[in-house]
């Protein structure tokens, strides 16, 4: 019986101005975006919004009263300092719906500079538990938190008891299997780090190599993977590469594969969740729609008959076919994973 | 003015060592040139040859031994029983506590003095400051910055706030909710055995051609180089830089804090220092963020610098 009537907010990404068509036309609550720039955790090339695009993308969502949520979400360092403000300025003038910040910096700034404007903590501000979100709600009046993916079903439930501030997680998408916000994984291969540069195992560090023994894939020069010919060769995320432990070459960190929470989906609406999150600024508006428009679907017959909630076969077959490796996982969510 | 002469440190325990090791191993710390040592299990939960209990006793014994105490505190809080366990360290009511996690800073006493540590993303002036105001005396820079961010932070820094840099161990690189050993034996967390006892330096993880890339240490995930700095302490020492951290390891830690030692007096050369050291990195060094390159890229001091 899910006895919490709120409506669950369906939030999905946008990269450009087609993918905030598709998720406003397939049903999104609120599309979330960043500028074309370092300041937030999808910083890829021809990715994100300038300012006549983020005004555009704004009246597109606000005149179908759908909410936009601004992501400033790495951390400064003092020589970049001014520009990470002037996002919030912008941002603040534009009328985003909220801010999606993780540096305690950037956060004291906006709550005091911009009292009104709404604040989400980010996933890299590594909150997983009620006393780090109360510290943020303390001092920085955040109105959501978006949680890592690295919390148990039983512990969300938890956190969501102790604490007022709306909680988010993640629904659907790449999977991070570190705390986000304390993985510094990509820089020490590569330089760059979601943290500082808004991104992960970069583009610009992989290569690919054809071998006698098959297809290479290297990030700035580390063997990641090695693919057979029937393999399916999949982005070189770092920690999603076969590697060699104990004499054992496996997937030693985690499987190339995307999360998807359909199954528990009347869970963690009873759980008290304000909304549900889709990963996936760098995939094209398609994704954006495909998912979407599942993911409303399952939400409102989630909503309007809880008990009889199931899920679809059409629905995974969908999900599945935009996933990373073509398959998907319950995460964090389900214990056994851990 | 600050002294000039920079502190040693011994950072927490990053493995799960049997109780006895442990025990051993701080017994020769409390004889070493260490002058600060922080006590506690910052990774897994679930790890408890040491109770609070025990950890507090150790405290006591390196206090009486001349050390300054601080007690770290876990870096992935998940569960309300983890919560319950960073509460009890926070309100020791003793020893300063080193705060890895949000929520060990929420739960400081007011008007208690804290470290920020190496796990707490402190990126700009802005964020140092709010912690100052907080109670922070100190923070540990985080892994990833470097020299220019360094030298822009300190000119910035609060008054009575001291600088920690990590210069000599392997690197913290991640935490999970997945514990990796136990995926290496093909076992899940809940039914762990405790098997990363079993490695007491951490799981070498290779590439497929061999080449040593990160160690498994349960949820964490560490570089599988040694992060070397040693050859870098003049130029922290003229940063103001006040603490020099080592990251405990089981082999060699005496011949590595006695070299530090040496550094920081004026007795040897830091890149002689850093030469030795390298019989102390099972996998290499390295030291590129530093420098604001990849992290695992090694430079040391180029030969002009060294003066050879």
């Amino acid at each position: 019986m899910i006895t919490n009537k709120k409506n669950v907010e369906l939030v999905c990404p946008a990269g450009n101005l087609p993918a905030v068509k598709a998720a406003v036309d397939n049903g999104a609550d609120c599309v979330y975006l960043g500028f074309r720039d370092g300041t937030n955790a999808r910083n890829f090339p021809g990715l994100g919004f300038d300012d006549n695009e983020l005004d555009r993308a704004i009246d597109y969502a606000h005149n179908k009263d759908r909410k936009v949520f601004m992501a400033i979400n790495t951390y400064p360092r003092p020589h970049q300092w001014q520009q990470w403000c002037q996002a919030i300025d912008n941002s603040a003038s534009h009328n985003v719906d909220a801010l999606i910040l993780a540096d305690p910096g950037l956060l004291h700034y906006a709550a005091t500079n911009y009292p009104d404007l709404r604040l989400h903590l980010s996933v890299q501000g590594s909150a997983t538990n009620h006393e780090a979100i109360d510290f943020y709600a303390r001092h920085y009046a955040i109105q959501r938190v978006v949680l890592p993916r690295v919390l148990s079903l039983s512990q969300i439930k938890q956190v969501i008891k102790h604490t007022d501030v709306a909680v988010e997680v993640f629904g659907f998408g790449s999977l991070c299997v570190m705390v986000e916000g304390r993985c510094i994984l990509s820089s020490y291969v590569t330089g760059k780090s979601p943290n500082s540069n808004g991104v992960c195992s970069p583009a610009e560090a992989v290569r690919w190599e054809e071998t006698p023994q098959g297809r290479r894939s290297r990030l700035n020069g580390v063997l990641i993977d090695e693919y057979a010919p029937d393999d399916h060769a999949g982005y070189p995320t770092l920690c999603k590469g076969r590697y060699l432990v104990n004499d054992n070459i496996f997937y030693a960190i985690e499987e190339p594969t995307s999360l998807n929470i359909l199954e528990i989906l009347p869970e963690l609406i009873q759980a008290g969740v304000a909304a549900i999150k889709v990963e996936g600024r760098q995939r094209s508006p398609a994704y954006v729609a495909s998912v979407t428009r599942v993911l409303r679907e399952a939400l409102d017959q989630c909503m309007a008959n809880p008990d009889s909630f199931s899920v679809l076969p059409t629905w995974m077959a969908q999900l599945d076919k935009v996933a990373e490796g073509a398959c998907h996982t319950l995460g964090a969510y389900h214990r056994p994973w851990q | 003015m600050r002294s000039s002469l920079m502190r040693i440190s011994l950072g927490p325990l990053l493995y799960f060592w049997n109780r006895q090791t442990v025990l051993d191993y701080y017994n020769k710390i409390a004889q070493s040139p260490v002058d600060i040592v922080y006590l506690g299990e910052t990774v897994c939960a679930k790890r408890r040859e040491l109770r609070v209990d025990d950890w507090l006793n150790l405290a006591a014994m390196l206090a009486d031994a001349g050390k300054e105490v601080v007690l770290s505190t876990l870096s992935l809080i998940e569960a309300e029983s983890d919560l319950a366990l960073v509460k009890r360290v926070c309100q020791n009511g003793r020893y300063r506590v080193e705060a890895n996690d949000m929520a060990a800073i929420n739960l400081q006493k007011s008007g208690a003095f804290f470290v920020v540590g190496p796990h707490i993303n402190t990126y700009n002036s802005s964020m140092l400051a709010q912690m100052s105001k907080l109670g922070a005396s100190r923070w540990v820079m985080p892994l990833e910055l470097d020299d220019k961010t360094l030298t822009a932070m300190q000119a910035q820094r609060p008054d009575n706030m001291e600088t920690e840099v990590f210069g000599f161990g392997r690197l913290p690189l991640a935490f999970s909710a997945r514990c990796y050993t136990a995926r290496a034996r093909n076992i899940s967390k809940d039914d762990c055995g405790f098997c990363c006892r079993e490695y007491e330096q951490g799981l070498l993880l290779s590439t497929r051609e061999q080449q040593p890339f990160l160690v498994i240490n349960g949820t964490q995930v560490q570089s599988a180089r040694t992060f070397c700095l040693v050859d870098q302490l003049p130029r922290l020492a003229q940063l103001g830089v006040d603490i020099f951290r080592l990251s405990p390891q089981l082999q060699g830690m005496t011949e590595i804090i006695d070299l530090v030692d040496k550094v920081r007096n004026q007795r040897l050369e830091p890149v002689l220092a850093a030469e030795s050291l390298k019989h102390h990195m099972p996998t290499g060094s390295c030291d590129g963020y530093w420098y604001g390159d990849a992290g695992m890229n090694f430079r040391g001091m180029n030969h002009q610098e060294k003066g050879l």
